[in-house]
C-alpha cells in the first residue's frame, strides 16, 4: 500500500509575480529495451532572480535530467516527461511549440555543461561560435558579432581575447575552455544559467577560479543560477538554498546554512558525515551502507529505505511526503524532525 | 602480518561489509541472476533481430543443402540426357533442364557444397592468418607493426582476380579436390588483409586497456596477455569481418568458375552453371537465373548475418 | 588489531627508496626520419622514501607527473634515469625472476574500475590471475579457496566468483581491484586515484575498505590522488607535486597545517570545504594564469610564473626541496614562510 501526496516546496515565500522559473511534480521515465526506468518522481523546485539554487545528488538522482527537461534537451525517446509543468516567468515551456522552447533556450536559460571539449565544436574557432550565436539568434553583423564576442571573453577573464578569437578549442586548457563556453552561454544574456556540474572535470585550483567567475558573474549581470553539483564542498560555497536529490526525488530542501548545520534527512546526514573533510583529520568514516537504487525497480515506500540507518515499517510501506519544517525547509522523511535534532546535537 | 585464512575467519566479516554483498546496477538485491558473460548479452540482443533469424535460417538451409542434397532433390544432377534439352520443369526437376539435359534445380543444390566448402575453408585460413599477422602487428608495434602493415598493403594492392587468374593457371592438375584446394589456398592468400587490419586495431586498443596494464603489473608475460587478455577481445570484429568474408569468398569463387580458371567440371559449381548458362541464355534464361539466385540469396545471407552479430556484439550498444 | 609483525620486518623501516627519477618522454617530428625536438618532462627528479605501514600521499593537479610516477614504479614505463630501491634491490634493473618476484611484492590499484577488469573474465578468474602467474603464491589446489577468502576480505560475497564484472557497481568493482592486488600479499599497494570515479557515498566506504586492510595486513600505501581531503583522511605523509617535481613533503599535520610552499598554500586554499561558514573565515588565494607546459617549464623555480612571491633569483637559481627556516619538513621554495592557514 504506498501512495504519496505532493505538496509545492515552500522553502522561500513567493514574490509577487510568481517564481522566476518553477518545476511541478515532475515526472519522467525512460524507457528502454530493458525495462521503464523511473528517472524522475515527483520533483518541484523554483529558482526566484537573483538567487542560486544547488541541486545536489549523485549519479543516477535524475539531477541532470531535470536541467536538460528545463532547457528541452531530453531525448525523446527513450526519455519521456509523463507529467508536470515547467514554468518559466509563469508560462508552462511542457506545453509549448518546439518553435517556442527554441525561443527561451539560450536566449532566456543558458546551460554550461561538465566538459567543455564535448561542448564545444572541435573545428570552428571559438570567436566563431560565440558570434554564431549572436549572428543567429541577434541577427548581429559579423563586425558587431566580434567585438560583442571579444566583450564576453574579456567578462570571463580571457586574457589577450581578442587574439584569441581565431584559436581553436584544443589550444585552450581546461579552465579556459570552460570560460569560453561560460562565455557562449552568456552570449544573449540569459535571466537563467544552469550549470550542470561545471568543475567536476577540472583541477581544484581551476575549480575555484570558474566558481569565484560564476558567482562574480552572476552578482554582475542579476542571473538567476542553478548549479548542479554532486560536490557538497562546491556548494557551501556559492549555494543559498539547495535541492537534495535521489533516486529522482528532493528528499530535502533548505536554505545552505540550515542544511549544514542540521540536515533533516538521512540521507543528507549521512552524505555529510562520510565525507573526508579538508579541516578535520578524521577516524573512520561513517558511511551510507548499500548501493544507489535500480532505477528499474525503485524501492517501495521511502527509496532510501534499504540504506537508512532510521528506518522503520512505515518507511517500507508509505512514500514519505515533504514534511515541513521550521523556516521554510521541508524534508521528505517520516522521521525528518528526530533526524534534524539529530543532527543538531 | 597475519594469514588471510584467520582473517576471513574472524567475526568482523559482516562490519567490514559495507555492501549488502549483492551485485549491483542491473539486479535487484536478492534476485539471483545466472552470471552473463557479454557473449550472453550479445546472444539475447541477437535473439530480438528478425535480420538475424532470417539470414542464420538461409545459412542453415543452404548449409543443409552441402551436406545432405539428397534431401533437397531426388534427381541425380550428373544425370544429364541430352534429349531434355531445355525442357520444362517435370518430376522433381522445378525448374526444368538446361542445355546439358540436367536438372537446373538439381545442379543448384548440389552445387552448393562446393561454395560452402570454398567459402568456410577460405574463411577459416584467412581468419588464421588475419589473427597471427594483425596480433603481432598490432601487439609488438614499432618496427615488427612497421613490417607488417608494409606486407599488408602490398598484399592489398594485388588485384585479387587478376592474382588469382595468374596463380590458378598455373594449377594444371585436372584433379578435383587439388583445384579445390588450390582456390581455397588462393583466395585465403589474397583475402587475408582486410580481417588483418581489424584484428591490428582492435590489439592495439585492447593493448592501451587497463586492465592489460593490470596483468602486466602482476607479471604476466606477452603469451599469457596476448593470449588471455587480448585475443578474445579482438576475436569479435574479427568474426564480424569474416562472415561477411565468407559471403564474398563465395561470391569470389563463382566468379573465379565462371572465368573458367577456378573449379572446374565434373565439380559442380555454381560459377560454372552460370557461365553455361550465360551461353545459353537465349534458348533459356532458367539455367542462369537459378544457380545465380542462389548465389545471390547466399551471400547476402552471410553478410546480413555478419551485419547481425556486429550489432550484437557492439559495446557501444550496451 | 594488528597481528605481530614478524621478526624480520620493523615497523618504520625504509622498504622503498625512490632516488632522482626522471622520465622525459620525447618528442620528434619528421615523417620519415623522425628527428627529436625536445621532450616533455613528465617526471624530473622524484626523490622519496617510504617506510613500512605508512601511508604515502601524492598530490598535485594535471600534468604534475604523479600517474607517471605511479607506473614507473609499476614498470610500465622506463626512467629515463634515476633508481628505486625495493626489497634492497634496484627495481629498475631487475628482470626476469627477479623483477617476478619484485612485483609480488608491489601491486596497484587503479583508477577507473571500469576498464580495469577485464569484461570478458569472471570474477574468480580476475582475482585468480596472479595465483596462475605465480604458481608458488598458492599451494597445489588452494587457489579457489584463496580467491574467496579475498572476495570475504574486501566485502563482497565470495558466492559471486564467477560472475562478471559488467554484474557489479563501481564500488564493488573496485573491490574486485583491490582484491586482486592483494592476491600475491605485497607490503606495498600503490593506490592510483582509486576512488576518484566513484560516487560520493561509495568513496568512504572504500576508503574504510583500504585503511582496515591496511591495519590488519601490515600494508604500505603509496596514496596517488587530486582530492586533498581524502588525502588528509588517509595518509600520514604527504608529497606535493608540480610540473614533475616535489615542492613540499611532509607529515600530514606540518603539509595541512604549516605549509611553506607556496603552491601548496595555493592548492589548500582552493579546495572548497563543506561548511558555508567557511565562506567568510578562510583565507583565498587564487592563482591566476595556466600551469606550463612540462615540454617548456620555467627556469629556475617553475612555480615562478604564477607565484605572486617570485623574484629574480627565482628565475636564475633552481629551489631544491630542503628543510627550510619556516619549518623543518623539505620546501621547494626560496622565501618558504607560513601562513595562516585558517580551514
Amino acid at each position: 500500500m504506498t501512495h504519496s501526496a505532493v505538496r509545492p516546496t515552500p522553502a522561500s515565500p513567493t514574490p509577487p509575480g510568481g517564481h522566476l522559473l518553477e518545476v511541478r511534480d515532475l515526472h519522467v521515465e525512460f524507457r528502454t529495451g530493458e525495462g521503464v526506468a523511473k528517472v524522475i518522481n515527483g520533483v518541484s523546485y523554483h529558482l526566484d532572480a537573483g538567487e542560486t539554487l544547488a541541486v545536489l545528488g549523485e549519479s543516477g538522482s535524475g539531477k541532470s535530467v531535470t536541467a536538460q527537461a528545463i532547457m528541452g534537451i531530453l531525448d525523446t525517446p527513450p526519455a519521456h516527461v509523463r507529467s508536470g509543468q515547467i514554468l518559466y516567468q509563469g508560462r508552462d515551456l511542457l506545453k509549448q511549440s518546439e518553435e517556442q522552447r527554441r525561443q527561451v533556450r539560450g536566449k532566456e536559460i543558458a546551460m554550461i555543461f561538465q566538459d567543455a571539449l564535448s561542448a564545444l565544436n572541435p573545428v570552428f574557432p571559438v570567436g566563431w561560435q560565440i558570434g554564431e550565436t549572436l549572428r543567429q539568434r541577434e541577427g548581429m553583423s559579423r563586425a558587431d558579432a566580434r567585438a560583442r564576442s571579444v566583450e564576453l571573453m574579456d567578462l570571463v577573464g580571457i586574457p589577450a581575447a581578442a587574439k584569441r578569437l581565431g584559436d581553436y578549442p584544443h589550444q585552450f586548457s581546461g579552465g579556459m575552455r570552460q570560460r569560453v563556453m561560460i562565455a557562449m552561454a552568456l552570449a544573449l544574456n540569459p535571466k537563467v544559467l544552469i550549470a550542470d556540474e561545471p568543475t567536476t572535470a577540472l583541477d581544484v585550483t581551476v575549480q575555484a577560479q570558474i566558481m569565484d567567475l560564476l558567482t562574480g558573474l552572476r552578482r554582475e549581470l542579476d542571473m538567476a543560477m542553478i548549479l548542479i553539483t554532486h560536490d557538497l564542498g562546491v556548494v557551501a560555497g556559492v549555494a543559498d538554498r539547495i535541492a537534495v536529490m535521489y533516486a529522482g526525488r528532493i528528499v530535502e530542501h533548505a536554505d545552505v546554512r540550515s542544511l549544514y548545520r542540521a540536515p533533516a534527512h538521512p540521507y543528507t546526514k549521512g552524505l555529510l558525515e562520510s565525507i573526508p573533510r579538508l579541516d578535520m583529520r578524521g577516524q573512520a568514516l561513517s558511511t551510507i551502507k548499500g548501493l544507489p537504487p535500480n532505477l528499474m525497480r525503485i524501492p517501495s515506500g521511502c527509496p532510501f529505505h534499504p540504506r537508512c540507518p532510521y528506518v522503520q515499517q512505515v518507511c517500507v510501506d508509505v512514500v514519505p511526503h515533504d514534511l515541513v519544517l521550521g523556516d521554510g525547509r521541508t524534508s521528505a522523511c517520516h522521521f525528518a524532525q528526530e533526524v534534524h535534532d539529530d543532527s543538531a546535537r | 602480518m597475519s594469514d588471510f585464512e584467520t582473517v576471513a575467519a574472524t567475526e568482523n566479516q559482516a562490519a567490514r561489509r559495507g555492501v549488502s554483498g549483492e551485485p549491483g546496477a542491473p539486479n535487484q538485491v536478492g534476485v539471483p541472476q545466472k552470471p552473463r558473460s557479454l557473449a550472453g548479452h550479445a546472444w539475447r540482443d541477437l535473439r530480438g533481430s528478425p535480420i538475424f533469424w532470417i539470414s542464420l535460417a538461409l545459412v542453415v538451409l543452404v548449409a543443409a543443402m552441402a551436406v545432405v542434397p539428397s534431401l533437397f532433390t531426388a534427381n541425380n544432377p550428373r544425370d544429364c540426357v541430352l534429349s531434355r534439352q531445355h525442357a520444362g520443369p517435370s518430376g522433381g526437376a522445378f525448374f526444368g533442364y538446361d542445355f546439358q539435359g540436367c536438372d537446373t534445380y538439381s545442379r543448384a543444390v548440389y552445387g552448393a557444397r562446393a561454395s560452402l566448402l570454398v567459402g568456410a575453408l577460405s574463411a577459416l585460413l584467412t581468419g588464421i592468418i588475419a589473427l597471427v599477422v594483425g596480433m603481432l602487428a598490432g601487439y609488438f608495434g614499432r618496427w615488427v607493426d612497421a613490417v607488417l602493415s608494409r606486407v599488408i598493403d602490398i598484399v592489398l594492392g594485388i588485384p585479387l582476380l587478376l592474382a588469382a587468374i595468374v596463380l590458378l593457371k598455373r594449377v594444371s592438375s585436372s584433379s578435383d579436390n587439388v583445384r579445390l584446394f588450390a582456390v581455397i589456398f588462393v583466395l585465403a592468400v589474397l583475402g587475408w588483409t582486410t580481417a588483418a587490419r581489424v584484428v591490428r586495431s582492435s590489439v592495439i586498443t585492447a593493448k592501451e586497456q587497463d586492465y592489460v596494464a593490470a596483468a602486466r603489473m602482476l607479471g604476466a608475460g606477452n603469451s599469457r596477455i596476448m593470449w588471455r587478455h587480448i585475443l578474445p577481445n579482438a576475436l569479435a570484429p574479427a568474426i564480424v569481418v569474416l562472415t561477411i568474408a565468407l559471403g564474398s569468398f563465395i561470391a569470389a569463387e563463382a566468379t573465379l568458375s565462371f572465368l573458367g580458371i577456378g573449379l572446374k567440371a565434373p565439380t559442380i559449381s555454381w560459377g560454372i552453371d552460370i557461365d553455361s548458362g550465360r551461353v545459353h541464355m537465349r534458348e533459356s534464361a532458367t539455367p542462369l537465373v537459378v544457380p545465380s539466385a542462389f548465389l545471390a540469396l547466399t551471400v547476402l545471407a552471410f553478410i546480413m548475418l555478419g551485419d547481425a552479430i556486429r550489432d550484437a556484439f557492439d559495446p557501444k550498444l550496451r | 588489531m594488528t597481528a605481530p609483525a614478524s621478526p624480520a620486518k620493523v615497523r618504520g623501516e625504509t622498504i622503498l627508496a625512490v632516488d632522482n627519477l626522471v622520465k622525459h618522454f620525447p618528442i620528434s617530428t619528421g615523417v620519415l626520419f623522425q628527428r627529436r625536438v625536445g621532450a616533455v618532462k613528465a617526471v624530473d627528479g622524484v626523490s622519496f622514501e617510504l617506510r613500512r605501514g605508512e601511508t604515502l600521499g601524492v598530490v598535485g593537479e594535471s600534468g604534475c607527473g604523479k600517474s607517471t610516477l605511479a607506473r614507473m614504479l609499476m614498470r610500465l614505463e622506463t626512467p629515463t634515469s634515476g633508481r628505486a630501491t625495493l626489497e634492497g634491490r634496484d627495481l629498475f634493473r631487475a628482470s626476469g625472476s627477479e623483477l617476478r618476484r619484485l612485483r609480488r611484492n608491489m601491486q596497484m590499484v587503479m583508477q577507473d574500475p571500469y576498464t580495469s577488469l577485464n569484461p570478458r573474465m569472471t570474477v574468480g578468474d580476475i582475482i585468480g590471475e596472479p595465483f596462475d602467474i605465480h604458481p608458488d603464491a598458492a599451494p597445489k589446489g588452494s587457489k579457489s579457496k584463496r580467491v574467496q577468502e579475498l572476495l570475504d576480505v574486501v566485502g563482497l560475497n565470495p558466492e559471486h566468483i564467477n560472475r562478471y564484472p559488467h554484474q557489479f557497481s563501481g564500488g564493488q568493482r573496485q573491490r574486485i581491484g583491490i582484491a586482486r592486488a592483494l592476491a600475491l600479499r605485497p607490503e606495498i599497494i600503490v593506490c592510483d586515484e582509486p576512488v576518484s570515479a566513484l560516487d560520493v557515498s561509495i568513496q568512504a566506504q572504500v576508503i574504510n575498505l583500504l585503511e582496515q586492510l591496511q591495519d590488519e595486513f601490515g600494508l604500505s600505501y603509496i596514496f596517488i590522488a587530486h582530492d586533498l581531503s581524502v588525502v588528509r583522511h588517509i595518509c600520514d605523509r604527504v608529497a606535493v607535486m608540480y610540473l614533475g617535481k616535489i615542492v613540499e613533503i611532509g607529515t600530514e599535520d606540518e603539509i595541512y597545517e604549516r605549509a611553506t610552499h607556496p603552491y601548496t598554500q595555493a592548492l589548500l586554499s582552493a579546495v572548497p570545504v563543506p561548511d558555508p561558514d567557511a565562506r567568510t573565515d578562510r583565507t583565498i588565494i587564487r592563482l591566476t594564469g595556466d600551469v606550463p607546459s612540462p615540454a617548456d617549464p620555467p627556469s629556475g623555480c617553475r612555480f615562478r610564473t604564477r607565484c605572486w612571491k617570485a623574484q629574480e633569483v627565482c628565475a636564475r637559481e633552481e629551489p631544491h626541496a630542503v628543510p627550510r627556516a619556516a619549518d623543518p619538513h623539505p620546501s621547494a621554495c626560496h622565501f618558504a614562510e607560513l601562513r595562516p592557514t585558517t580551514h
